[in-house]
């Protein structure tokens, strides 16, 4: 156990130099805009006094030092800045534009992994047949199309075409909690066969690696039946890199709804980032990168974790 | 009256290719019958493992295609369904690998990979399985059993997994046991346990055994009859004595007349270059002895308790520890040893490829251990290294030309176009054609390529050479001839040799002094006469017997193993190792005192 | 053997590399965009911003094979030319990111000590989701062509980083290294000579895929408003100035939105048949 929690330790560690260096990434970020960022946000009608305003507000007159002083303070205690334009915190903005973001992304995600792992092995165990070469391009093409575009021609078919689905929007305040979940289907469709599509090409690739391993040869020299070499043998093997690939993917979800979003008009952080760069509103920029970043951090420590379950290789 | 186990058939099979089936073994024909021990001989690309794998139907169904008949006890395998294949697999014949390293599957617990064998095959419940799983764990006398029923493959070492890969494949009791070169992955002594384990369990069975190996020292200690392969073909056949006794293909007396052999050097002095084989007829001319060293030349290299050691977080890998000896020109010195005793090691850091934590390395006189980068370049003529992997050692995307020519170009010895004139040279020193200057290394073989390395490392006309299992990875017949080019280039330049070997047949061969490394120690060092006729040292003598003898008339020879988990060189944060203390049995010749 | 130390698939000659079909086609698809883009002023029937009120959205036909836009301009045209923005700006990302990549991914592999502050970095810059990042740089340094190539360009600079670290990291032990180190090679003839000579497989597959995604980012920002500006036909810009006009007009998303699939398409066909030359276990079996 004191093993254990001394690796859990390390890691955490390691995840703090990162998250710390996450945090540095974003104040460089939104610093290197040339020329006066309150002027820029402001528009070319603010009167001097408007601008010499807001710099005092988001603190641009300190030193650059003490600014990152002040912005790593403010993070430490769970303060993300003031939104210019919404007129509220960062934290709050956010809080109230979480859900709709959290369930595409989750919904999505189950569909992938849906799609992406029972499609994925079979299509390796059944290497070279029809099967697999149609898998092999279906999978290409999926990843070649943009997903803003597949949202859109969903809109077209399933809800201007048939009405099946709201074309936009996430209802009203009041609206049901089913009635939300209605809206999200289409926009978690087409972010989900987008990742699928990668998750499936790699889950088949990891288990071709797998099955050209020794052990498989061992297993099949055992007597163990194909289901059993694949299922047993092979599949916890290959789970290794396709659980990284998932944790990966859920980062390029969250990048995938920043456009989805904006497609079906969901009120989420995606969408919320997006006016916020039109705005120039950069504390919610800032903000939302930050908490993004974070949770991917977050993730990675999760992926860790599980390898520590599947593989017992894993150092401790 | 014994019963015939396996009766191979007229076996051709083929690989699908882009153009079309290409048989790569033909017309085999061999039977093994109960208690009874089958080798199938040859070098690399010989078929042999192709001829294992066919057997137990384990080629890929859709590439692969056999021809003939496979009986298992008058039935015919390539007749028989997949199902009934399963029930065969692992229930009647057993099968071990060569690399018992990945044939474990990860992931799975010991006792878990064992026990499904059972359960497959014997209709057990996994806990009674489990059970029978640590009988066999203690019957292939893996220590603690019980402690370790319960670990994972990556815990244990070479040894002990090939130990797990036997109980599992002796699970369900065969009658036919299929080995695949099981030991060639392993140290010697480690080999020896498992062959010997081998032979009782066989014994006990009364198994057949197909063994399938490359070494000819391995055949004569274990097989009753012996298939000679090459390229596919089915050579030679027959009872092993008379194999090794009266060879009649041209090949297999040209292998035999290219094994290196333990105890053939008499009192020589010096090296004796292995005999020359006319491929043509197989015909050996006994190799002539090389010059000795004169005893007072002034040394070229000398390390002086050179230490080795990597921090690790669970403690200090002493790799190398408190080192000393040195080599003279035209001499060669081998460090011998085990995996993981630290000889590669001490080469390494001799070359400052790796940096020394304490001692000295003092090369022509000039002390390079803490040397800046100018003394170091300087120091990259005198020294250079040739590597164990034909394939890795050479840059797969320049010419070998370009390479050889790189060193001196770097070092600002030659020009352009002196340098080409020089490369030609070297290339027709190591045997090969000039003309050969502007390929790329994967137009040429193994052997071929080691030559190449050997050329680049004389451009710098360097003063001695560490040679790190330079002959190791290559085939008997090419090992034979790339350790002659080196003796003769030592002759000729007078040059040292660090010969780094795991390989004793070889090292007695090719060596003047000896050097026994153990867990980063040398144990014993001396002349070479003495450390093979007179060894003082326990782990030596264990060293020495434990190599196969390829004469089948002095089998058994070798003491019984001592089945024990290989020591590791890591220690825990702050170990202070001993001093040790060396006694001299004769002259030159020194061994450790216990401690 | 290692993905890095086999012989480059440019020294095999080009039929080998075409016998591999994905390659083929991806080759054949993406010489079509690439020809199309370059011969545009000549091949485009209509100038690209040509306005003809009249002949606003019109479907295809034979006058206009692709249809017109809210303005009437020739959405073929346009896309002809929208294909050389795009092409250029994925070209752009692919030549920053490359640089960037190969020589903060040789450093960390090579340098021991450079390591950990190098990778650590690269974990931190790819904690942010691409588009999100690109998006954050755009804004921060203002949206015009430079800033997207250049923001999209450091977006995927760790991707190639971390691949070119992990070969450089297999690399550095190999015998051919270590004997350039043991001959007292010069560091710099090292890292050109022997790393980064083989290294240019795994780059080039690399960096094929990340021309991919870059035409996908491109054509996101764009159609999100924050990226090239409109008045510039992208692809991304086109579909997003389409959008309106999605119920009556869909053939104003269809082209432009085809445009970037093939193009994709060709360029992952190109990149995994790449791979499958350069991977040896893949080869082996082939």
């Amino acid at each position: 156990m004191v093993r254990i929690a001394q690796a859990l330790l390390k890691r955490l560690g390691g995840m703090a130099i990162v998250l710390a260096l996450v945090v540095t990434v974003v104040f460089v970020i939104v610093r290197v805009t040339p020329g006066d960022p309150a002027a820029v946000m402001l528009g070319s009608d603010a009167t001097p006094e408007d601008i010499a305003q807001l710099r005092t507000k988001m603190g641009l007159d300190a030193p650059l030092i003490a600014q990152y002083g002040q912005f790593v303070l403010g993070i430490l205690k769970g303060d993300l800045g003031q939104s210019i334009f919404l007129d509220q915190p960062v934290t709050t903005a956010l809080a109230a534009r979480a859900e709709p973001t959290f369930f595409l992304t989750l919904f999505s995600i189950l569909i992938a992994v849906a799609i992406a792992l029972p499609v994925g092995i079979f299509s390796a165990v059944k290497r070279g047949t029809l099967f697999d070469q149609v898998v092999v391009t279906l999978t290409m093409v999926a990843a070649s199309v943009p997903s803003f575009w597949l949202g859109l021609i969903l809109i077209q078919v399933f809800a201007v075409g048939q009405g099946w689905f709201p074309a936009s929007g996430y209802g009203g305040p009041d609206t049901s909690f089913l009635e939300r979940l209605h809206h999200l289907v289409l926009p978690a469709v087409a972010l989900g066969i987008v990742n699928s599509a990668l998750i499936t090409r790699f889950t088949r690739a990891a288990m071709l690696d797998v099955l050209g391993d020794d052990y498989v040869r061992t297993a099949r020299a055992k007597g163990a039946s194909e289901r059993r070499v694949i299922l047993k043998h092979a599949l916890k093997n290959a789970l290794i890199p396709i659980i990284t690939v998932i944790g990966l993917s859920i980062a390029m979800l969250v990048a995938g709804a920043v456009v989805t979003e904006t497609v079906f008009g969901l009120p989420g952080v995606g969408n919320l980032v997006v006016s916020a760069v039109l705005r120039r509103d950069y504390p919610v920029i800032q903000g939302a990168l930050l908490v993004v970043a974070a949770i991917y951090v977050l993730i990675n420590f999760i992926v860790d974790m599980l390898y520590i379950l599947v593989d017992p290789r894993v150092r401790l | 009256m014994t019963d015939t186990v396996l009766s191979v058939e007229n076996l051709t099979t083929s690989f699908k290719t882009a153009d079309g089936w290409r048989a790569v073994i033909r017309n085999i024909n061999l039977t093994v019958d109960a208690g009874e021990t089958v080798a199938i001989v040859g070098e690399s690309g010989s078929g042999k493992s192709v001829t294992a794998l066919s057997t137990m139907r384990l080629l890929p169904p859709g590439r692969a295609r056999c021809e003939g008949r496979i009986l298992l006890e008058g039935r015919d395998l390539l007749q028989a369904s997949e199902a009934e294949m399963r029930a065969v697999r692992g229930g009647v014949i057993g099968m071990i690998f060569q690399e018992p390293m990945t044939s474990l599957n990860p992931v799975f617990t010991i006792g878990n990979q064992i026990a499904e064998a059972l359960v497959l095959h014997r209709d057990l419940s996994w806990k009674a399985a489990e059970a029978e799983a640590l009988r066999l764990m203690e019957r292939v006398r893996i220590p603690a059993a019980k402690s370790r029923l319960h670990e994972y493959p990556h815990k244990f070492s070479g040894g002990m997994r090939q130990r797990v890969m036997i109980a599992m494949a002796l699970a369900c009791r065969p009658k036919l046991l299929i080995a695949d070169e099981p030991t060639t992955a392993l140290d010697v002594t480690v080999q020896a346990e498992i062959l010997h384990l081998l032979r009782e369990l066989q014994r006990e069975e009364n198994m057949g055994v197909l063994f399938i190996t490359h070494d000819m020292g391995v055949v004569a200690e274990v097989a009753d009859r012996t298939v000679v392969m090459f390229r596919g073909d089915m050579i030679e056949t027959g009872p092993t004595q008379e194999i090794f006794a009266a060879p009649k293909a041209i090949y297999t007396k040209a292998l035999l007349a290219s094994i290196p052999r333990l105890g053939t050097m008499g009192d020589a002095a010096a090296p004796r270059r292995f005999p020359d084989v006319d491929p043509a007829t197989g015909f050996a001319t006994d190799g002539r002895v090389t010059q000795p060293v004169s005893a007072d030349a002034k040394p070229i290299l000398t390390v002086d308790k050179l230490s080795v050691r990597f921090a690790l977080p669970q403690g200090q890998i002493h790799a190398v520890e408190d080192v000393s000896f040195d080599l003279r020109p035209g001499e060669t010195l081998s460090l011998v040893g085990e995996s993981g005793c630290g000889k590669s090691t001490t080469g390494r850091a001799i070359m400052r490829l790796v940096d020394p934590s304490a001692g000295s390395v003092v090369i022509d006189g000039q002390d390079v251990t803490k040397a800046g980068s100018g003394v170091l370049r300087a120091m990259r003529r005198t020294s250079q290294m040739i590597f164990q992997d034909p394939f890795a050692s050479l840059n797969p995307r320049i010419t070998i030309g370009s390479a050889i020519a790189e060193p001196m170009l770097a070092h600002g010895l030659l020009g352009r176009r002196e340098a080409k004139e020089r490369v030609a040279e070297l290339l027709e020193q190591v045997g090969l054609s000039g003309t050969m200057a502007g390929r790329h290394p994967h137009e040429f073989s193994g052997g071929q390529r080691q030559r190449i390395s050997i050329a680049r490392a004389l451009a710098l006309q360097p003063k001695f050479i560490v040679a790190d299992e330079a002959v190791s990875a290559l085939d008997v017949t090419v090992k034979a001839q790339v350790s002659n080019l080196l003796l003769d280039l030592q002759e000729k330049h007078r040059l040292a040799y660090l010969f780094i070997s795991h390989d004793m047949a070889v090292v007695e061969r090719v060596s003047h002094r000896v050097a026994v490394m153990f867990l980063g120690e040398i144990v014993e060092i001396g002349p070479r006469a003495a450390i093979f006729d007179n060894p003082q040292h326990a782990y030596t003598r264990r060293l020495i017997a434990a190599v196969p003898m390829p004469d089948p008339t002095r089998r058994g020879h070798q003491p019984p193993p001592l089945n024990e988990e290989i020591k590791s060189p890591l220690r825990p944060h702050g170990y202070v190792p001993p001093k040790r203390a060396y006694r001299e049995v004769s002259p030159g010749h020194f061994v450790q005192e216990a401690a | 053997m290692t993905t890095a130390s086999l012989p480059l698939p440019f020294t095999a000659s080009l039929r080998r590399l075409f016998r591999n079909r994905a390659i083929l086609f991806g080759a054949i698809i993406l010489a079509i965009v690439l020809l199309a883009a370059i011969l545009a002023p000549w091949i485009a029937p209509y100038a690209p911003n040509k306005l003809s009120i009249v002949n606003k959205l019109k479907a295809p036909s034979f006058a206009h094979v692709f249809g017109t836009d809210e303005f009437g301009r020739d959405i073929f045209s346009r896309a002809i030319f929208a294909g050389r923005i795009s092409l250029l700006v994925s070209l752009g990302v692919v030549s920053i990111s490359t640089v960037l990549g190969v020589l903060l991914g040789v450093t960390a592999g090579f340098f021991r000590k450079l390591d950990a502050p190098i990778s650590r970095l690269l974990d931190a810059m790819m904690s942010f989701p691409d588009i999100l990042l690109a998006i954050a740089l755009v804004a921060a340094l203002g949206p015009s062509l430079t800033t997207v190539i250049l923001a999209l360009g450091i977006t995927y600079a760790p991707r190639l980083a971390r691949i070119v670290r992990g070969s450089t990291l297999v690399l550095r032990e190999l015998p051919y290294i270590e004997a350039a180190v043991a001959m007292g090679l010069p560091t710099w003839q090292i890292l050109t000579r022997h790393v980064l000579l083989n290294l240019a497989s795994p780059i080039l597959v690399q960096a094929t895929f990340v021309f991919a995604s870059a035409m996908l980012a491109e054509a996101s920002l764009s159609f999100l408003g924050v990226g090239v500006s409109t008045d510039m036909p992208t692809w991304g810009t086109m579909l997003a100035s389409g959008r309106e006009y999605m119920n009556n007009a869909p053939w104003l998303m269809v082209f432009p939105g085809l445009a970037i699939v093939f193009s994709v398409l060709a360029l992952q066909l190109l990149g995994d048949g790449l791979r499958d030359l350069v991977d040896p276990r893949l080869a082996k079996e082939s």
